[in-house]
């Protein structure tokens, strides 16, 4: 580990790409973050089967792909199938568990969660699948930094998805429905907004940001059925961070998390780099919770 | 007087029941000991999630603390099976409950979902921990040593050791609801606030529960952990997705906050897994997920306590309360 | 209460009810009856692509092995049965389940389960009932070295797998006129058994050569993304990589070693097959080693498959898919099987059990000889180059079909 500290000083271009890794990863960790936020906001629900849908979407643009379409055309699709997705697990089973304690729902969709991994396993198989995007790498800097382009694609997408999502939240009245619903469901539905379709919506939305955020890892990493867990949980802790309601909190704590990774991972090696983030996830959590005790709070 | 002789008689047969097991269906002891492992999970769940309302995800990192002192132990101690096994047993049941000791201030300060999330990072943390140290095997495991006897000894030997941890975790546990300290659980889990305005001190209780939880489970590590033979960081040791999940499940089904309702739950879940298992190949964790699914959504109070919402028993003299329902008061949420 | 204790005597009835039907599928050993092997195999989890091809090589052998007429064991034949149950890839299933096999489901021997950690797990119970297992994926050195008696591995051991890359770069690097000390080697490699024990074979044969071992990276089983280890290879310049992480460790690194434009003159990895590397990556695939227990290529052959070219074809037209290295081994395992009980003349798990220690067996996969601990001595492996975009046996010199390509060459100069 010393040796490894040793090598990051003495050369610091070693910072600059690590840097530059964590940044362009932690957008797409935002994006699906962004989405857990945005169910948990309005529908009071912690969605652990959020990897999943992300899987879902990666699954589709692989599929499409095979087919001939154009991976960045296979995007959209994506978003589409799995927003139908999600409105139809809504209106068959999340609708059920909205309104319960939040630890029924964590059940729920952890059931819910295993039944795709398992369905994603039988139909599809368990094969490593990947989208060639076939575009190479910028090398920058006389060659010091290597940016692989599909991962700068994944991040300007990223970032263009997250706008076109605070402009449909502020401008449209589907977008105003959803943000009344958030701060105040009963008095939302006093006032004749139909929360239930509220909530279908806002469980679609999730799902159009998921399946996209999974062409986005299809095309820079791979899907398999049993990878859904890691992005549940990076959300997840994206979210605590953030807090609920900021996109740029969760863009900053994207970023910041994805560049914690590859430090760990640098400095501890990869074999360490889930436990750092896990552990990374308690701290936090006992922390912040601590900080607020001094209040007489506690994280809710 | 007439209800009490009936009781006794009753688990006077569950008793004779439980000792002739092995010898009635004697290809099954491993299964039956399995069952009891799953009995005292449940139970051990209950206790702080079910009694307490502290729903944890991460009560599996006992089990695996339990299960490693002990093959450390029965490793390095060079004593022979029996010793080596006992004071493995005894480091592990301590190992667990100083984890649980230290760890509770900080980890059950936290509340709701995110003491649930919470503790699945520490469960997912300590698999990931324990799968890179060297000491312990690292993503190799470890082998503990094989049993001495017979096979067929072997498996009572340790269904009889399971089934007694489990009867007296379900004793103490039951004992434990009767008096003060039950109470001060329920009060937690129905509003710690005013339990804590009455001068409760709710985090000693809070840990104190915890504590005993962890010491059962990790007892109950170093016995699975020989029984099984190989301890394996992610599979078993600190088998989150599994072990972990299993345990809130069955607590769920059988009904969570009840006395018998982790047990019965422990007996059907178990039972219903190992039916998926042998005739849904390769389609039982989606049998699973189906299940886990319908239970949650439709019996969320469990069998016990829809057996009860459905016939309440008059005068209602028990103590034990179904766990809160879906009430959303909107001004909790900010 | 009594409620609640009649609710619970329920479920005890319920649970000997459901009970009981499992227990009554357990067969006899009766005259002509099928002989039952017992398999707990990855169906679902992080093994499955790896547990499917092998149930495929067991099923084709089984097949095979029926069609010829079965077993013949005095004067009678026996057809060949599987029970196979689903471990999902955790080791703790897997000894549950085999034991199930054994003193529930009654099966007389055993095959192996998918990966090391698994026949790990597996064989202190196969050892413990005195039931030989024969298995075709527990590669890991370690599992030889405690004496088990009923274990038997057609494989070579994981710490071969690259063993032949290291010495190829070496001799290469004496071709070209320089000292193979000279030569700098990184390893990442996932951490589980399999892959440990393949880079401790390769960093001893490295050491051989004295080499030095410039980057000793570990990745985690829950793979995902690899490119903080690369940084770190793009900055100490091995010449020679090592990966190794079953499937999904191949996958990741063809990509993103081509993507951080990585310039090792070798990258060496294990299972490209079953990860399909070429079919997935193309160009980025090329010159790629990869280690292989068996090639259709080779000049095996026996009686129930014939060639190996003649098992991969079999292969091909019964699943679709070509055939694995994979579920060849696992073919083999059964037809060890086979040929011992046929030599023991009985189903007596004892004789077959030392009929299974004496085999000098040739099948398609290659020789069958195993030595007191029982692992198989006979074979050897074979390290593939992916050249233009096909798989071409490099090494042994004995089986080579193309010379192997070193340096090679940097990622501006490839098309």
């Amino acid at each position: 580990m010393m040796g490894n500290l040793m090598l990051l000083l003495d050369a610091p271009g070693l910072n600059l790409q690590l840097l530059v890794d964590g940044v362009l990863v932690g957008a797409i960790f935002a994006l699906v973050a962004y989405g857990m936020a945005l169910v948990w906001g309005v529908m009071n629900l912690i969605n652990v089967a959020q990897g999943e849908l992300v899987l879902l979407g990666g699954y589709v643009v692989f599929f499409g792909t095979k087919a001939g379409i154009a991976p960045l055309v296979a995007i959209p699709v994506a978003a589409a199938i799995v927003a139908t997705i999600g409105w139809a697990l809504y209106r068959v089973v999340i609708y059920r568990v909205v309104e319960r304690d939040p630890f029924s729902s964590i059940l729920a969709t952890f059931g819910l969660s295993i039944v795709i991994q398992q369905l994603a396993n039988q139909l599809f198989g368990a094969d490593v699948r990947t989208v060639e995007s076939g575009l190479g790498s910028l090398l920058v800097a006389h060659g010091m930094l290597t940016v692989a382009r599909v991962k700068l694609l994944a991040f300007v997408s990223a970032i263009l998805l997250g706008s076109l999502l605070v402009w449909f939240m502020r401008a449209t009245r589907l977008g105003q429905a959803i943000r009344a619903t958030a701060q105040n469901s009963r008095a939302a539905r006093t006032l004749g907004v139909n929360t239930d379709r509220v909530y279908a919506a806002t469980f679609a939305i999730n799902g159009a940001i998921c399946g996209a955020a999974g062409g986005l890892v299809a095309m820079t990493w791979m899907v398999h059925p049993y990878a859904g867990l890691g992005y549940t949980v990076r959300s997840f802790m994206i979210v605590v961070v953030a807090g609920l309601g900021s996109l740029g909190g969760v863009a900053l704590a994207g970023a910041g998390l994805g560049i914690a990774e590859n430090y760990a991972g640098f400095l501890f090696g990869a074999e360490y780099q889930t436990a750092f983030v896990f552990s990374l996830l308690v701290v936090i959590l006992v922390t912040r919770n601590l900080w607020l005790k001094r209040q007489r709070r506690y994280l809710r | 007087m007439k209800r009490r002789g009936r009781r006794a008689a009753l688990y006077t047969a569950l008793a004779a029941a439980a000792i002739v097991a092995p010898w009635l269906f004697p290809s099954y002891a491993t299964q039956f000991a399995f069952l009891c492992l799953m009995v005292v999970f449940a139970v051990t769940w209950d206790m702080v999630g079910g009694q307490m309302g502290y729903n944890s995800f991460g009560n599996i990192l006992f089990f695996g603390i339990g299960a490693y002192a002990c093959a450390v132990v029965q490793r390095d101690s060079g004593f022979g099976y029996a010793p080596g096994f006992a004071v493995g047993v005894a480091v592990g049941a301590c190992a667990g409950t100083l984890a649980a000791a230290v760890l509770g201030p900080g980890i059950l300060a936290l509340r709701g979902h995110y003491f649930a999330i919470g503790t699945l990072g520490l469960g997912v943390a300590a698999a990931d921990i324990a799968a890179g140290w060297h000491y312990i095997g690292a993503g190799s495991g470890m082998t503990t040593p094989l049993f001495p006897g017979a096979i067929q000894d072997r498996a009572k030997f340790f269904y009889f050791l399971l089934l007694a941890l489990a009867v007296v975790t379900f004793v103490t546990s039951r004992r434990l609801y009767q008096g003060r300290f039950g109470l001060v659980l329920n009060a937690i889990r129905d509003d710690e606030g005013k339990a804590e305005a009455m001068g409760l001190r709710t985090t000693g209780y809070k840990t104190m529960a915890w504590c005993v939880a962890a010491f059962f489970l990790s007892i109950s590590g170093a016995v699975a952990g020989n029984l099984v033979g190989y301890i394996d960081p992610r599979d078993f040791a600190f088998a989150g997705s599994t072990y972990g999940v299993w345990m809130i499940l069955m607590a769920i089904v059988g009904g969570r906050g009840t006395v018998w309702g982790p047990v019965i739950g422990a007996f059907v879940f178990h039972i219903t897994q190992e039916v998926f298992w042998t005739y849904l190949l390769g389609w039982q964790r989606v049998a699973m997920g189906l299940f886990i699914l319908v239970v949650v959504v439709y019996f969320p109070s469990g069998i016990v306590g829809s057996l009860r919402t459905r016939a309440p028993r008059p005068g209602g003299t028990e103590r034990e309360v179904l766990p809160e329902r879906a009430v959303v008061d909107p001004t909790r949420r900010q | 209460m009594a409620r609640r204790l009649r609710v619970a005597a329920a479920m005890l009835l319920g649970a000997a009810v459901v009970s009981i039907p499992v227990a009554a599928a357990a067969p006899g050993v009766t005259e002509g009856a099928p002989i039952v092997f017992g398999a707990a195999l990855s169906l679902t989890g992080k093994y499955s692509i790896d547990g499917k091809t092998t149930q495929q090589g067991y099923d084709l052998a089984v097949q095979r092995v029926n069609e010829m007429g079965g077993v013949k064991v005095g004067g009678q034949a026996h057809k060949l049965k599987i029970v196979y149950y689903d471990d999902e890839s955790t080791s703790s299933r897997g000894a549950q389940l085999v034991e199930r096999l054994i003193s529930q489901d009654g099966v007389q021997f055993v095959l192996g389960p998918y990966s090391s950690g698994l026949t790990k797990a597996i064989a202190p119970i196969t050892e413990k009932y005195k039931i030989p297992m024969i298995e075709a994926n527990g590669a890991d050195r370690a599992l030889f070295t405690n004496g088990y008696r009923y274990l038997f591995a057609v494989l070579n051991t994981s710490d071969n797998y690259l063993r032949p890359a290291v010495t190829l770069v070496a001799e290469a690097t004496q071709k070209a006129g320089h000292e193979p000390k000279a030569v700098r080697v990184g390893v990442v490699i996932e951490n589980d058994d399999f892959s440990q024990d393949v880079r401790d074979g390769a960093v001893e044969e490295a050491k051989k050569w004295g080499m030095q071992l410039v980057v000793d990276d570990k990745l985690p089983p829950e793979l995902n993304d690899m490119s903080s280890a690369l940084t770190k290879v793009r900055a100490l310049k091995p010449d020679l990589l090592i990966v190794s992480g079953h499937a999904k460790g191949a996958v990741l690194a063809i990509r993103q070693v081509s993507e951080q434009l990585v310039g090792v003159h070798a990258l060496a990895l294990t299972q490209c097959d079953s990860a399909q590397i070429i079919e997935k990556f193309g160009k980025a695939a090329e010159y790629a080693l990869c280690a292989a227990q068996w090639d259709r290529s080779l000049a095996y052959s026996d009686r129930w498959f014939g060639t190996a070219e003649n098992y991969a074809q079999r292969f091909e037209k019964e699943y679709k898919d070509p055939a694995t290295y994979e579920s060849a081994e696992s073919a083999a395992a059964v037809l060890t099987f086979v040929d011992a009980i046929e030599r023991a003349g009985s189903l007596d798990r004892e004789k077959v059990r030392d009929a299974i220690a004496g085999t000098d067996l040739m099948t398609f996969f290659g020789p069958i000889k195993f030595d007191p601990s029982g692992k198989n001595v006979a074979k050897s492996m074979v390290l593939y180059q992916v050249q233009n975009g096909r798989y071409a046996v490099v090494a042994p010199g004995k089986w080579a079909k193309a010379r192997p390509i070193y340096p090679a060459p940097a990622w501006d100069q490839r098309q």
